[in-house]
């Protein structure tokens, strides 16, 4: 089975957190705050050194982990004048992930609702059909954002392994490297997201190449698909453009 | 008239109509046909006779109630035929641009800034996209400062994921450890079935 990528946006870091959460298949009424942080923190990380834009709404959502887990640190209140229920420092992120989650999950019963178009068609739509194009495409999958943060993940191990002693200044754009991913699919037809990275070597290299991938997917010149999860994820061009 | 060439006119008219076609013009147009006064529950016995009669298999097309109107479709059986002449994929939302959807379909009317405090995301850009593809409509501005436009769902939204109103979309499932109190309105069960019987309107 093959499977689809369109990034149309970055989900959030509600999002991240639930993924988080499925990942290590945490009750999310029981959230170990420490370590969520210390994989939030990860996350984030590799979301600076791409530079990606949302970085503001992230790094609240690092301020408010790291509030929660400094609270849970001090001992609980001995204090005889307070008797109202101690609260729970988490219930406030528990409440806004649960309620975030059900609209999640009600986007996902809308998707797989009858769709003009898709499940159903009026008179008149094969005459609204280029015919030009008839590639066969199975059920598709979406691949988030975090599934393509992995694959860079492992990317970056094998860079840095490379490390060279010498100091240069190097320009990379990310013109240029959708340029060139544009051009290996004009030749070859169809690469691996890994073949991309065959000619970076350096962290820079490696982010340009990446953020212009992510470029072409959001304006949908390109697109990715993966065979299985964690399987090897294929590149072509949207083909949409005859 | 006889009731099946009443039948016939009111399968006619459904036919001819490019957007779904509402009872009052079916009252309208067939009234003509009718002796006596045509009701709108002669109509809907007879529509409900017309959408039996296209449920057997040797029939391509289902009648679909679609904001509030009636419109044939071709079946989701015959989908894959439709799917594989096609150039490009069907019109594909994104994962953000079905969580505002449904975000806006469930709490409207709703600000921009509601539905970002939601997601805990920047939503701007996929209200923006929302609105060009005409399935969101702006229903006017709240009475706060700034004064926020107000969002709802449009008659496109209803047409696309064959509704005949917001009442049929699937309830949301409230996380039930938390709300074991509620029981009742809990809808675990998923209303994936379009041909689900009406209600009573």
């Amino acid at each position: 089975m093959d499977y689809q990528v369109r990034l149309d946006s970055f989900e959030g870091p509600l999002d991240l957190l639930l993924h988080l959460i499925r990942k290590h298949e945490i009750d999310i009424m029981n959230i170990p705050i420490a370590l969520i942080t210390e994989q939030y923190l990860q996350y984030i990380e590799m979301m600076k050194l791409l530079n990606l834009d949302l970085a503001g709404e992230y790094i609240l959502m690092t301020a408010t982990l790291m509030h929660i887990k400094s609270k849970m640190l001090l001992p609980p209140v001995d204090d005889e004048e307070s008797d109202e229920d101690e609260e729970d420092p988490r219930e406030e992120l528990v409440r806004r992930l649960l309620e975030y989650k059900k609209y999640k999950e009600a986007s996902q019963d809308l998707e797989a609702m009858d769709r003009l178009d898709r499940d159903n068609f009026l008179k008149g739509y094969i005459e609204e059909i280029d015919r030009a194009e008839g590639k066969e495409e199975d059920a598709c999958h979406d691949v988030s954002l975090f599934d393509l943060l992995e694959a860079l993940n492992d990317v970056l191990k094998s860079v840095r392994t490379f490390k060279s002693h010498e100091v240069e200044l190097e320009k990379i754009s990310v013109k240029e490297k959708m340029d060139g991913i544009l051009d290996s699919l004009k030749k070859e037809g169809a690469i691996t997201f890994q073949s991309l990275f065959d000619t970076s070597s350096t962290k820079g290299d490696v982010v340009a190449t990446f953020l212009a991938l992510l470029e072409l997917i959001k304006t949908n010149a390109i697109r990715a698909f993966q065979g299985e999860t964690f399987g090897t994820i294929r590149i072509t061009s949207s083909g949409t453009i005859h | 008239m006889e009731n099946s060439r009443l039948k016939g006119a009111i399968e006619a008219l459904i036919f001819a109509s490019e957007h779904p076609i509402k009872m009052e013009k079916l009252v309208e147009l067939a009234g003509h046909e009718s002796e006596g006064e045509l009701e709108r529950k002669d109509i809907r016995a007879i529509i409900e006779e017309i959408r039996s009669d296209y449920e057997a298999p040797e029939r391509g097309l289902c009648l679909m109630d679609v904001a509030g109107g009636y419109q044939f479709r071709t079946k989701k059986e015959f989908s894959y035929l439709l799917q594989k002449l096609k150039a490009k994929r069907p019109p594909r939302f994104g994962r953000a641009a079905m969580e505002v959807l449904a975000i806006v379909a469930y709490r409207q009317p709703i600000t921009r800034a509601e539905v970002e405090d939601l997601r805990g995301v920047d939503s701007g850009a996929v209200v923006r996209s929302l609105l060009e593809k005409k399935l969101i409509k702006i229903l006017g501005k709240k009475e706060v400062p700034g004064r926020p436009m107000i969002y709802g769902t449009s008659r496109g939204f209803l047409e696309t994921f064959g509704l005949r109103d917001l009442t049929q979309l699937p309830s949301l499932k409230e996380f039930v450890e938390l709300e074991e109190a509620d029981e009742g309105i809990i809808g675990l069960a998923r209303e994936e079935d379009a041909g689900e019987k009406a209600p009573d309107v």
